[in-house]
């Protein structure tokens, strides 16, 4: 092999387009290279797709990543256990919930700990209004991005009630640091059941409203069906997760399978496709959404049944110090907590400095923990050596690992399949590139 | 394994839990006059000791299995903690032990989840680890596989060839820790730019950042901040 190039060179870099026109002219062929992102509306983020094209039809496809590293993993190397949770949830920020929960399971297993019940039934929650939402943003964006506009704004306005929850609850509509080792920050607010109440309602008035746009209009079922197929050897040989394993029709989800938070307690259904395609994975979404509506339900009554129960361990060595609420200026604070620190008792004061400034140590180790986001298996890799730092953190997320799996998909279709395709592997770069 | 201080661990009996093996040096602010607890105390420990049978679960069976099936294989180093099984494979026979994990019907671990490095600096000789997280689908399982290089030797054969899934994976691993996956269909960095220099997850790679001054306090960058562990 040397460096020098032999025949024709087709770059990415784009340029005027008559320039573009004129050396495809001179050359006498229909090839050309389109450089598709890192900044385009329908690759979900800064995802670059180079492809290569013959007419209309993609003829080679290589996905680039990377545009959106923050170097996460390496950041929690230098904080404490309890600050991993604030860095993880920038991750999949669609989904932050989920990166929270596997990476807290992970630190607990390592702690050999087990969190109150409440605050597993309060995790649930959390992960299926989260499911919801990120499901959601799948079939609004992609909807969106083949023309169906109102998938988008209905998407948007469901989810910004799932939003304002959590808003209630946590303070936040993104970026929780909600879920941490031990158990959750806080617990519900006082009108927090009557919140969820509502929230619950509207999604049972609204959440049908997709499949009746959808399921059979001919014009999404021309642009779903037969598009980006991956069939169940290909699956497994890209070792797919999530919706696009079961859309070929393998009924495989961790919450059954490997159960963890007590989902072997709640009664909910694993859908299946077997079309292999886009629309499936689209259909299985919206029906996933109903499931997770029946556990949020499910969540509801255990919610009731366990009030006043703590939803943080007891051991004072791991919960952080304080009962924080959500104040009227949207603050967290609490007052009855400073007052005992800065007032009364030294000792108190020391704890709370060591707890907050040092962190507890986790026993060396390492522990992996997967769980069923709405993309498929999230894994959390927690390397301990003993402090009160991870040694290393690694997050296998279902969008990076499926993301391999778009040229096989792409290949031989048309350009405006790239969109369907990538839309209907939900990719999130946050947690691809992380 | 290679321990940093192995004098330190001479009186520890073996059996021990991995906490216990756990020797300390130097005592609460040791000619620092600090004593806020930070003493630079120097901690050594034998990172991943040897589990004894039973393994328990379904370990055993996979043990055996492998043995029966790769007896030529050193797969002793086995680590049993948290439910999870860990075997330490020889980078030499990592190829043979992937195609026994997914080819045999009772092991048919039909994917590799995860491939990731993790860098011990002080573990001489076997500086960098890659971790290979398999799932059994068919028999819902899993199994963790750990293959050390040295530093200065940086290679690991490639999975590719029996798990497709793992090109990326080790793309990433080779572009965080430098380990050069022997046999990887385009070994080229994906996440940072192709023309950066270093391996930005290894332990002596800095994390970088600035000082922050407010009112004439300054707080260092993370990395130089103290250290509990």
């Amino acid at each position: 092999m040397t460096d020098e190039s032999v025949g024709t060179v087709y770059v990415a870099q784009g340029g005027d387009w008559d320039d573009i026109v004129r050396g495809q002219a001179d050359r006498g062929d229909e090839k050309i290279v389109i450089n598709m992102g890192p900044q385009h509306p329908s690759t979900h983020g800064v995802l670059r797709l180079i492809l290569e094209m013959d007419g209309e039809t993609v003829t080679s496809l290589r996905p680039g990543i990377g545009f959106l590293h923050t170097g996460i993993e390496k950041n929690m190397e230098y904080r404490t256990f309890a600050q991993g949770s604030t860095f993880v949830t920038r991750m999949d920020y669609v989904a932050p919930i989920f990166n929270e929960v596997a990476y807290c399971l992970a630190v607990e297993k390592l702690l050999d700990m087990k969190v109150p019940e409440r605050a597993d039934v309060i995790r649930v929650l959390f992960m299926e209004l989260n499911r919801i939402a990120s499901h959601l943003v799948a079939v609004g964006t992609g909807g969106m991005e083949i023309g169906a506009l109102t998938m988008m704004t209905i998407g948007f306005r469901e989810r910004e009630m799932i939003l304002d929850f959590f808003e209630a609850v946590c303070g936040t509509r993104m970026n929780h640091a909600y879920i941490r080792p031990g158990g959750v920050a806080i617990d519900l607010p006082d009108d927090g059941l009557p919140r969820l109440k509502g929230v619950i309602d509207w999604l049972h008035k609204h959440l049908w409203e997709y499949g009746a746009f959808c399921n059979e209009n001919p014009i999404f079922k021309g642009r779903m069906k037969g598009v980006a197929t991956l069939n169940l050897t290909q699956c497994m040989v890209y070792g797919a997760s999530g919706p696009v394993l079961r859309a070929a029709g393998y009924p495989w989800d961790l919450r059954k399978s490997q159960p963890y938070c007590g989902y072997e307690t709640y009664d909910f259904d694993v859908i299946t496709w077997d079309t292999n395609d886009a629309y499936g994975r689209f259909r299985i979404r919206v029906a996933e959404m109903f499931e997770s509506l029946k556990i949020v339900e499910q969540c509801y009554d255990r919610l009731e049944a366990t009030t006043g129960q703590p939803v943080m361990v007891e051991d004072p060595k791991y919960a952080l110090p304080g009962q924080l609420t959500v104040g009227a200026d949207g603050q967290g604070n609490s007052n009855e907590h400073i007052k005992h620190i800065m007032g009364s008792s030294m000792e108190a004061l020391i704890h709370h400095f060591k707890t907050v400034t040092e962190g507890f140590r986790v026993p060396a180790g390492q522990a992996y923990v997967a769980i069923e986001s709405p993309k498929g298996e999230l894994g959390c890799h927690v390397v301990s050596d003993g402090g009160t730092r991870p040694y290393r953190v690694h997050m296998r997320d279902p969008g990076f690992n499926h993301l391999q799996a778009a040229p096989a998909m792409c290949e031989g279709a048309m350009i405006s399949d790239v969109v369907v395709a990538v839309a209907s592997l939900d990719p999130v770069l946050g947690g691809v590139d992380r | 394994m290679t321990e940093p201080n192995a004098s330190d661990l001479a009186e520890v009996p073996a059996g021990t839990s991995a906490e216990q093996r756990v020797t300390r040096k130097g005592m609460w602010g040791q000619g620092s006059g600090d004593t806020s607890g930070y003493g630079g105390i120097v901690r050594s420990f034998e990172r991943f000791p040897r589990s004894d049978r039973p393994y328990g679960s379904y370990f055993d069976e996979i043990v055996d299995r492998l043995h029966g099936l790769l007896p030529s294989v050193d797969l002793d180093h086995v680590v049993v903690a948290h439910d999870e099984l860990t075997i330490f494979v020889p980078k030499g026979d990592l190829l043979d032990v992937l195609t026994a994990c997914r080819d045999d019907a009772l092991l048919r671990f039909e994917v590799c989840v995860s491939v990731s490095g993790i860098h011990f600096p002080d573990l001489v000789g076997e500086e960098l680890h890659a971790v290979y997280h398999l799932l059994s689908i068919t028999h819902n399982r899993r199994v963790r596989l750990q293959v050390t290089c040295a530093d200065a030797d940086p290679h690991i054969p490639s999975a590719v060839p029996t798990y497709p899934m793992t090109d990326w994976h080790e793309r990433e691993t080779y572009d965080m820790f430098g380990i050069i996956f022997d046999g990887h269909p385009a070994l080229t960095r994906i996440l940072m730019p192709d023309d950066w220099e270093g391996f930005p997850q290894r332990k002596d790679y800095p994390l970088g950042g600035i000082p922050i001054e407010y009112k004439g306090a300054v707080v260092p960058p993370p990395d130089q901040r103290r250290s509990y562990s």
